[in-house]
């Protein structure tokens, strides 16, 4: 019996000094860009994300210090059932350590569950919903981009402002825009502004205009719209064909991307207004890893805010696992490391990440140039305000988050 | 009141796509007895070969009209010639498995050029503009199409209900030993017939290309609306399909006004009481 016990504590002991020796040594790493390939939010996310993801590993110096890191990716069709089962796989099988881009608010929150479950990382640099770092918060995830808290703070506070004080909101029905509506309506209403209705339509539509219309006749001075991608292309186009910018009533693109202006074409786009925390053409840092961006991108195109944000949330982790001298492959503590550092790189600029997984950097308000402003290709920008980081998302004490103490 | 006209034209404005849509999926399948899945790859292709005409080649909206659908047809005409044909006298499932695989690797080439946000492709400046009708106000291209459509359905129609070759057509559907033993080159008619109903499509997509992004992805969207019209309106009748069309997009524009969710099923809702009730579509003959 004293044998049996001393074998079993000596067998213990062994295997302690096998992991951990293990942990010192562990230098893998296999990241999983999970997103849209195909569907209308590929060319904001999509093969970009992965050439971002890879550019990270490139210029994190890591295989140098003798790291093995890998990126796979795959496409999640906007659907949440087909995500979670690739997730699951991703996690079981391939043993992936963290989740990039995933695009699509209602497949994040379900990859978001599943993350924390397994205790792995999921930093979202695509999806909008501000319920990631609010209610559904978790000690696994990190929202690095923008929400939809900061959306509405910086776009909706500025055209009610501007005098736009009744809005009307056409709405993608699904998870998405119904925050994006409620964050945006909760602006509105505090900035002394009215919302008078609402019409919510199916994800991908391609007709727009019985929902203009009713837009139309409602009278309210902006139209909100709470969507995204080819259907908010679609709405602007459609809009400038019923005339209703002519009749004095002002689009607010809630959630624009540089792959929108760039499909519109300024004539379509110019004057409107919307919120992004990147832009290619922002300052130096931002212009020289755009310029390698769009070298080794489809069609040269310049990244959208959701790439750089796969670029600057791996960097920001890569950092983290440096610093630690290994990967743990246990993603809470990982993140509490990302946490405690502060986040600095040339896309974003210095940052942090708060106790409710939000990245803060500052929001930056810009209105689409006039054709003959626009001095060559993806010249598209004009900035009109900046909001800083600590003003521009949902502030601590709002939160429902149930990690922040209060 | 006022918005409920409103909605209705709209509604016929949609209509009037479908209407081209299925029209061609009805002439190709009530004659050579293929379920054509294609059918949005081709519309879409249709699309592209407009916005291609204008940025390459410098050519207008007018004659990408014409040229778009002869282009896209005679593309049509070659997937018949070299694949579709081995597989009359099999079981419909083997062209629509055919046909299905071939939408999905035109729309994957084209995503793989352009992404998928689309292009832009300005209104032509002649029909750019819109007039007030009191209870709306009526972009002019929106009229344009659904009267030019209009037209082309009917003239379609015409051409195989009342035509001469039309009747001939309708003879080699029937009964093509027969009818080659006239002296008639069957072959041909059905590889020229697989080229019109292709270049409807097209031309749906070359009208479509100014009020929707032209997109890789605009046929998968719709293709499987205009297939719901098709099975309503009874597979393979020309009329029946044409009037589905446009009674179709009527009643979605009317979801859209009083229960918008329900908009993109309310087609499907129809198609599932029709065919419980009249399982041959609204017009179909008993096969």
């Amino acid at each position: 019996m004293k044998l049996k016990i001393s074998a079993l504590f000596l067998g213990s002991a062994l295997a302690l000094a096998a992991t951990t020796g293990a942990f010192a040594q562990d230098k893998t790493i296999k990241i999983g860009v999970l997103t849209d390939m195909s569907g209308l939010y590929s060319d904001l996310g999509g093969a970009g994300s992965t050439l971002a993801a890879q550019m990270a590993v490139e210029d994190s110096g890591l295989a140098a210090k003798g790291w093995k890191v890998e990126v796979i990716s795959a496409d999640h069709q906007n659907k949440p059932d087909v995500a979670t089962n690739i997730a699951r796989q991703w996690i079981d099988v391939e043993k992936v350590d963290i989740f990039m881009d995933v695009l699509n608010s209602g497949v994040a929150l379900a990859v978001n569950n599943l993350v924390r479950e397994k205790n792995s990382i999921l930093i979202d640099t695509g999806a909008a919903t501000s319920d990631l770092t609010n209610a559904q918060c978790s000690p696994n995830t990190i929202h690095w981009v923008y929400d939809t808290y900061m959306l509405a703070n910086s776009t909706g506070r500025a055209l009610v402002k501007a005098g736009g004080d009744t809005w009307f909101f056409l709405t993608a029905d699904y998870a998405f825009g119904a925050a994006l509506e409620r964050d945006t309506t909760a602006v509105v209403v505090k900035s002394g502004g009215k919302v008078i209705g609402s019409v919510k339509h199916p994800l991908n539509s391609s007709d727009f205009s019985s929902f203009l219309l009713q837009a139309q006749a409602s009278k309210a001075k902006i139209i909100g719209m709470a969507n995204a991608g080819g259907d908010t292309t679609n709405t602007i186009k459609q809009a400038s064909e019923f005339g209703i910018v002519a009749g004095g009533q002002k689009l607010a693109g809630l959630l624009l991307f540089i792959t929108d202006v760039h499909s519109l074409g300024l004539k379509v786009a110019q004057g409107l207004n919307f919120t992004e925390t990147f832009y290619w053409d922002l300052n130096d840092g931002t212009r020289a890893f755009s310029k390698r961006f769009s070298e080794r991108a489809k069609n040269k195109a310049e990244p959208s805010m959701v790439q750089a944000g796969v670029y600057s949330g791996l960097i920001h982790y890569f950092k983290a696992l440096d610093a630690m001298g290994g990967n743990p492959h246990d993603g809470a503590k990982v993140v509490a490391k990302m946490k405690e550092m502060p986040t600095d790189d040339p896309l974003f600029g210095k940052g942090s990440i708060r106790v409710d997984g939000r990245k803060i950097h500052p929001a930056y308000l810009f209105e689409v140039k006039k054709p003959e402003e626009s001095k060559g290709p993806w010249d598209y920008y004009k900035l009109v305000g900046t909001t800083p980081g600590d003003q521009a998302f949902r502030p601590l004490s709002e939160s429902a988050c149930p990690l922040v103490k209060k | 009141m006022q918005a409920l006209y409103a909605q209705l034209l709209v509604g016929l404005i949609n209509g009037s796509f479908y209407a081209l849509l299925s029209l061609g999926l009805a002439v190709i399948f009530g004659m050579l007895n293929i379920i054509n899945f294609a059918h949005g790859a081709l519309y879409m292709m249709g699309a592209f070969c407009a916005y291609f005409l204008l940025n390459v080649a410098g050519i207008g909206y007018w004659p990408a009209l014409i040229i778009a659908p002869i282009a896209v047809g005679i593309f049509g005409m070659i997937l018949e010639r070299t694949m579709l044909q081995w597989l009359s006298g099999l079981d419909h499932l083997y062209g629509l498995l055919l046909t299905f695989g071939i939408a999905l690797i035109v729309q994957g080439v084209f995503q793989n050029y352009f992404g998928s946000s689309g292009l832009p492709y300005a209104i032509p400046d002649e029909l750019k503009g819109g007039m007030n009708l009191g209870f709306m106000f009526l972009p002019i291209y929106r009229g344009w199409v659904v009267v030019f459509s209009l037209a082309v359905c009917l003239a379609t129609w015409y051409l195989i209900e009342r035509t001469r070759l039309g009747a001939y057509l309708r003879a080699a559907t029937e009964n093509p030993t027969l009818v080659r033993a006239f002296g008639i080159n069957v072959p041909r008619m059905i590889t020229l017939t697989y080229g019109l109903g292709v270049g409807l499509a097209a031309l749906a997509g070359v009208l479509s290309a100014p009020i929707n992004q032209v997109r890789p992805l605009m046929g998968a969207d719709l293709i499987i609306v205009v297939f719901a019209v098709v099975v309503i309106g009874g597979m393979g009748s020309i009329m029946g399909s044409i009037i589905t069309g446009f009674a179709l997009g009527v009643i979605e524009g009317l979801t859209k006004y009083f229960y918008p969710e329900a908009s993109n099923t309310v087609v499907f809702v129809l198609m599932v009481l029709v065919l419980l009730i009249k399982p041959t579509g609204l017009t179909g003959r008993a096969a």
